[in-house]
């Protein structure tokens, strides 16, 4: 059984790494894990920007379903939303010592 | 078409480029490209004209940009620039080497990847962290970082690396196995006895001399070294520098007796450049004498420092050397540092520093 719509939302720092990617689509997925890889099908690469090899999703990235932070394995309800949001800390660039 | 150079820019707010005439009189600036990621090495492939930058963006993670009209538009792609699952994930892209078809990406955490297919996708080259000493890695203050990346100019199997701190490593199989390549340098930073160990050392920036493949020259943490035999034995040139620490190191383009460096201060005194004066230092017997070049720069209450990949040569006749601050400056020589002008003093702290020289 193929899994039912749901309804993502992704944040404006990811959509300028990939032109033509939508604020707001939808994507047949029952997991976080399978949202994210139904967008990397429709824009190859974004599944690396939002998740690590580890895997999982990257520490300054904030997945939210049903207002709770969210994992890859996270399931999604029916026509539910997911929100893919840049978390405040990861706006500092790297350190700056490079000994 | 006519001939055009390019200074190539990595900030840790994206990359800047910036365009003259051979002359280098004046330079146009354009950027920042790249989204404003933090970019620790961009550099040009003079084969093909592609514009390549790495780095790391604390949301989106490592990535390598490429451009093939000279930086007016980019894609971006980190396809295979990844460990096993379970290893520490790849923070950021370190350095980048473009040579014969191929490009190798250095990382952090340290390791190695290559590129068939102009940076698209990537596949580890697994040998260098198989290294046994692997687990003796430390890392320095700007972390576990795989920065310099040496390649034979013919032989594609041979290729020097640098990591913090772990030392010069060398393979002459294209990077199945490893030899660390340290015999020589100093660690200060060891106990009285242990100085000179195997491996371990804060290598800081590795380059080799133009037409003479078995020399090579480092900036350590610890002193400046040369080296005639590939990195089997190196020998310390610092006799004459105003400092035994510094980061950057830049080769002249065709003189393997010349070379270029921005000591500073010392590691625990702010690592500034020395009595607060700008200078580069010139050697052209390969190290056994040293000069300041001054001209230009400014010599009253200076306290930046320069970044282990932020000073570089051009190919033209005579050299430019090139080099930018960690407080956003840039200083350009058309003269092989005899004189010195600055091309833009309000950038994002600079990483990198390299050039092209394409038809535009």
């Amino acid at each position: 059984m193929s899994a039912a719509p749901v309804i993502v939302r992704l944040p404006d720092a990811l959509l300028a790494l990939f032109p033509g990617a939508p604020r707001r689509l939808e994507i047949a997925a029952a997991t976080v894990g399978e949202a994210i890889e139904g967008l990397d099908r429709r824009w190859p690469g974004m599944r690396d920007r939002l998740c690590d090899s580890t895997p999982a999703i990257r520490r300054h990235i904030n997945v939210f379903v049903e207002g709770e932070r969210a994992t890859l394995e996270t399931r999604i309800q029916p026509g539910a939303e997911v929100f893919v949001l840049t978390a405040i800390s990861g706006g500092r660039p790297p350190a700056d010592g490079r000994a | 078409m006519t001939q055009k150079v390019f200074i190539l820019v990595g900030t840790k707010k994206g990359a800047f480029i910036f365009e003259s005439e051979p002359g280098r009189r004046a330079w146009a600036q354009r950027g920042p490209y790249c989204e404003t990621w933090p970019l620790n090495h961009m550099v040009g492939d003079a084969a093909s004209g592609a514009i390549y930058a790495g780095g790391g963006n604390e949301w989106f993670g490592p990535a390598v940009w490429k451009s093939t009209d000279l930086g007016r538009t980019w894609t971006h792609s980190s396809e295979g620039l990844a460990y096993e699952a379970g290893e520490q994930p790849i923070k950021s892209v370190w350095s980048l080497a473009p040579r014969n078809g191929s490009l190798y990406a250095g990382v952090e955490p340290a390791g190695l990847f290559r590129s068939d297919d102009g940076g698209q996708s990537w596949s580890h080259v697994a040998g260098l962290r198989e290294h046994p000493s692997r687990p003796h890695w430390q890392p320095g203050g700007g972390g576990l970082i795989l920065h310099s990346l040496v390649r034979h100019p013919t032989d594609d199997h041979q290729i020097w690396v640098g990591i913090s701190a772990a030392g010069v490593f060398y393979t002459a199989d294209g990077g199945a196995t490893w030899q660390p390549r340290n015999q020589g340098t100093r660690a200060d930073f060891l106990p009285e006895g242990e100085r000179y160990p195997e491996m371990g050392q804060c290598v800081h920036c590795l380059v080799m001399a133009p037409g003479k493949s078995e020399r090579l020259y480092q900036q350590n943490h610890c002193g400046m070294y040369r080296s005639d035999d590939g990195g089997e034995r190196w020998e310390s040139i610092e006799a004459g520098l105003p400092s035994s620490f510094g980061f950057p190191a830049a080769a002249h383009p065709y003189d393997p007796e010349t070379l270029y460096l921005l000591p500073l201060n010392g590691d625990s005194s702010g690592r500034y450049v020395p009595e607060a004066k700008a200078a580069v230092w010139r050697t052209r017997d390969g190290g056994a004498t040293w000069r300041a070049l001054r001209k230009g720069l400014p010599q009253e209450n200076v306290y930046f420092g320069v970044l282990r990949q932020a000073m570089a040569t051009d190919r033209l006749e005579p050299a430019g050397v090139y080099f930018g601050t960690n407080t956003g400056m840039l200083f350009a020589s058309a003269d092989e540092g005899e004189s010195w002008s600055r091309v833009a003093e309000y950038l994002p702290p600079i990483l990198s520093v390299e050039t092209l020289v394409a038809e535009a």
